[in-house]
């Protein structure tokens, strides 16, 4: 009887990952799939909290994919350990605060130790020569095998046919000229695989699956790590970064402000880690605020508040705010006048 | 057989999916596991999820309050 080769494949829930796994299933291995969730995740739902997102498709873009591959998933929270490849990269950032080399290579050598405890024989990832410009090109992709330590246990079956081949190919568990040579940044060969693998139904994310590749969500953690003078942060500190208006109007204290129903509700979430405020006698977002203002800033953020509700116009209003530990009072306040909001106030 | 429950409120998906997916790596097939959640995302992640990993979601997710209830029978 011949054995039933196994492998792990690295599923971020778009394309390539999909058709990478196909390749290999149809060869008869067993692939189950690996989901990490760093915190930096774009997901589908953290656009749905916004209204005029609604109308998008809901789904966690891995757990459709696994479904359609007809494969397990198991869905990994490195959030804390991630932080290391974010504060530092050894190989350093991209564009913006995007450690690409360091995660691959950090998510293969996950996906290893992960294939080691469950007995499993190779990685899968859907890596493409060429595709990216960090992570991706030709020279790094080595780096990526070996500083991870799956050496060559890591098959790309995408482009395997540019590369050496590798313990599964040499073994014969797997047939190398039924794998591809794709590479460069075209997607017409994908969209022609999928094609023949009948896959017409697929995530397709403008800016890749990661908020650190985002030039407005970089900004918002730089100026982060410069308020609080520490490079860090917590999980609730990079999902908040997702959602609401972000206003620092000194260096004190940073304001979030719901834009949407939605936004405001999971806001609501974080009342007992911040100070919170609301306008009372009109309709109007819900914000927090991060940071330590002074009573006279506190004012201030009660009149930002108040600007971006219903009463911005009226001469003065209510607005609640409760701190924390649930401590309530209220400001009367007349709604800051939009001259007197800079647009270098917002993050 | 027993009946859990598991508080994944304020969470954004796939963390509600990731907690329950952790929990259910501790039950045992048949118990029971009810989930209260806040992430409308849910209704569609926590029953892929059971899809694809031999678990049965039992009845439809209820809306109560501000909470979204999904109750799942572990699978073997």
């Amino acid at each position: 009887m011949t054995k039933q080769y196994k492998a792990v494949s690295l599923i971020s829930g778009g394309l390539d990952s999909m058709l990478a796994t196909q390749l290999v299933l149809a060869q008869g291995i067993h692939v189950e799939g690996i989901n990490f969730f760093t915190g930096f995740c774009v997901e589908g739902h953290t656009h749905a909290i916004r209204k005029h997102d609604k109308n998008k498709v809901k789904r966690n873009n891995a757990l459709w994919v696994a479904e359609q591959l007809g494969i397990k998933l198991h869905i990994i929270d490195i959030v804390e350990e991630y932080k290391n490849v974010v504060l530092n990269p050894k190989h350093g950032y991209g564009q913006h605060v995007n450690p690409c080399l360091d995660c691959k290579i950090f998510m293969v050598g996950k996906a290893k130790a992960w294939m080691e405890a469950q007995g499993f024989d190779f990685i899968i990832t859907g890596e493409v020569i060429g595709q990216r410009p960090m992570s991706q090109l030709a020279k790094r992709m080595p780096i990526v095998a070996a500083e991870s330590g799956a050496d060559d246990r890591l098959l790309r079956p995408l482009c395997a046919q540019n590369l050496a081949p590798t313990l599964p190919e040499r073994e014969g568990w797997i047939d190398r000229a039924q794998l591809k040579d794709f590479s460069g940044r075209s997607r017409k060969p994908q969209m022609a695989l999928a094609k023949s693998f009948a896959i017409d139904d697929y995530a397709q994310p403008a800016g890749g699956c990661c908020f650190l590749t985002d030039k407005n969500y970089a900004t918002k953690l730089q100026d982060l790590w410069q308020a609080r003078k520490k490079r860090d942060y917590e999980l609730d500190d990079i999902m908040l970064l997702k959602v609401g208006r972000h206003l620092r109007p000194t260096e004190n204290f940073k304001l979030i402000i719901g834009r949407e129903e939605g936004e405001n509700n999971y806001l609501s979430g974080y009342r007992k880690q911040f100070t919170s405020m609301r306008v009372l006698d009109h309709e109007g977002p819900l914000a927090l605020v991060d940071g330590t203002p002074t009573a006279e800033e506190l004012h201030l953020a009660a009149r930002i508040t108040a600007r971006f509700s219903q009463g911005r116009d009226a001469q003065n209003v209510e607005v609640g705010i409760t701190t924390d530990s649930g401590s309530a009072h209220t400001l009367n306040v007349q709604p800051l006048p939009a001259d007197e909001l800079p647009k270098a106030w917002y993050v | 057989m027993s009946d859990h429950e598991l508080d994944a409120r304020n969470l954004l998906c796939p963390m509600p999916v990731i907690r329950v997916q952790n929990k259910v790596n501790q039950l045992q097939a048949g118990d029971i596991l009810t989930v209260y959640c806040t992430d409308p995302g849910v209704k569609q992640d926590i029953p892929a999820w059971c899809r694809i990993n031999g678990h049965a979601l039992v009845g439809e997710p209820e809306e109560r309050d501000n909470d979204i209830i999904l109750t799942l029978r572990v699978g073997d």
